[in-house]
């Protein structure tokens, strides 16, 4: 996965960008599975790897496939990168360590989710739709929103707009 | 060393994602970027979720070890919303090359200040 996105990096030619981005989805996709996050990997091999690879194909197929060479050496931001990273390594080594079940995370609320209140097995369902439906709300709302901002953009081309098929 | 493995990929892919955000100028490329670092966030809150031994949390009377299922509902959201937020800026970058012939960051700028010149004179 780092691999693929070393390349993204150099790679000036978008369409191999966006393929690799497909690719990298996918990828990102299988460590969730063996994360065993096997919703969250089903909705990213969906929406990651299909309707993103989809959307940038068509936007692509609008503007020219090509970067320019970039006028500036990249010494500032590759810098800036490097050092955020480090500040970020060193601050991860607060953070509590890979499978501790003693962790935070194991002993807040989860313990009560999954005490099964609402009898539905798969318990990502229950707590997305029972307990945190206020999050889904949320979602509809920016989804909405932007699928009314980008028919109000691109309403005004002659043909229709592609990428106006994305409100859901 | 090998407790934090996961929070050093992390940080690697965030890094990337951000350095292609400032480093590059095409707009599609920057959001190519933008959507790496969104990745990157997603395995900051599934990792953590993990239990060696554990399965998927769907309850099963074979089963007594699952992952914490909330970093997964919240991750669920996020991606959709990612999606939709990327979609907006792929309609915004086609908009400024129908306006500007080009999605170039430098050129846009270009085109602008010779505008802005132009108004003054």
């Amino acid at each position: 996965m780092a691999i693929s996105v070393v390349i993204m990096i150099r790679s000036r030619n978008l369409f191999a960008v966006i393929v690799l981005s497909g690719i990298y989805s996918f990828l990102m996709a299988t460590v969730l599975v063996a994360m065993d996050a096997v919703d969250v990997a089903m909705t990213e091999a969906a929406v990651g790897a299909g309707i993103s690879t989809v959307l940038l194909l068509g936007a692509l197929h609008l503007c020219r496939s090509d970067e320019a060479k970039p006028a500036h050496r990249p010494w500032l931001p590759l810098a800036v990168s490097v050092s955020t990273g480090a500040l970020l390594i060193y601050g991860a080594f607060g953070l509590p360590d890979f499978n501790n079940p003693l962790s935070p995370i194991h002993q807040h609320v989860a313990p009560r989710y999954m005490a099964n209140e609402v009898d539905v097995p798969n318990v990502v369902t229950a707590v997305l739709a029972s307990f945190r439906g206020y999050d889904t709300l949320g979602e509809t709302t920016v989804v909405f929103t932007a699928g009314a901002g980008i028919i109000a953009l691109l309403r005004r081309r002659k043909k229709p707009g592609r990428d106006g098929e994305t409100e859901k | 060393m090998l407790d934090h493995f996961s929070y050093i990929i992390t940080v690697f892919l965030m890094v990337s994602g951000l350095y292609i955000v400032m480093a590059r100028g095409n707009l599609i490329k920057k959001l190519i970027g933008l959507s790496i670092f969104q990745t990157s966030v997603y395995l900051l809150y599934i990792v953590p979720a993990k239990l060696v031994g554990g399965t998927a949390p769907i309850i099963s009377p074979q089963f007594s070890v699952y992952s914490n299922p909330l970093p997964h509902v919240l991750i669920l959201t996020a991606i959709v919303v990612g999606v939709a937020t990327m979609a907006l800026g792929l309609a915004l970058a086609v908009r400024i090359r129908e306006a500007y012939g080009s999605i170039e960051e430098d050129e846009i700028t270009r085109l602008d200040n010779a505008a802005e010149q132009a108004e003054t004179r």
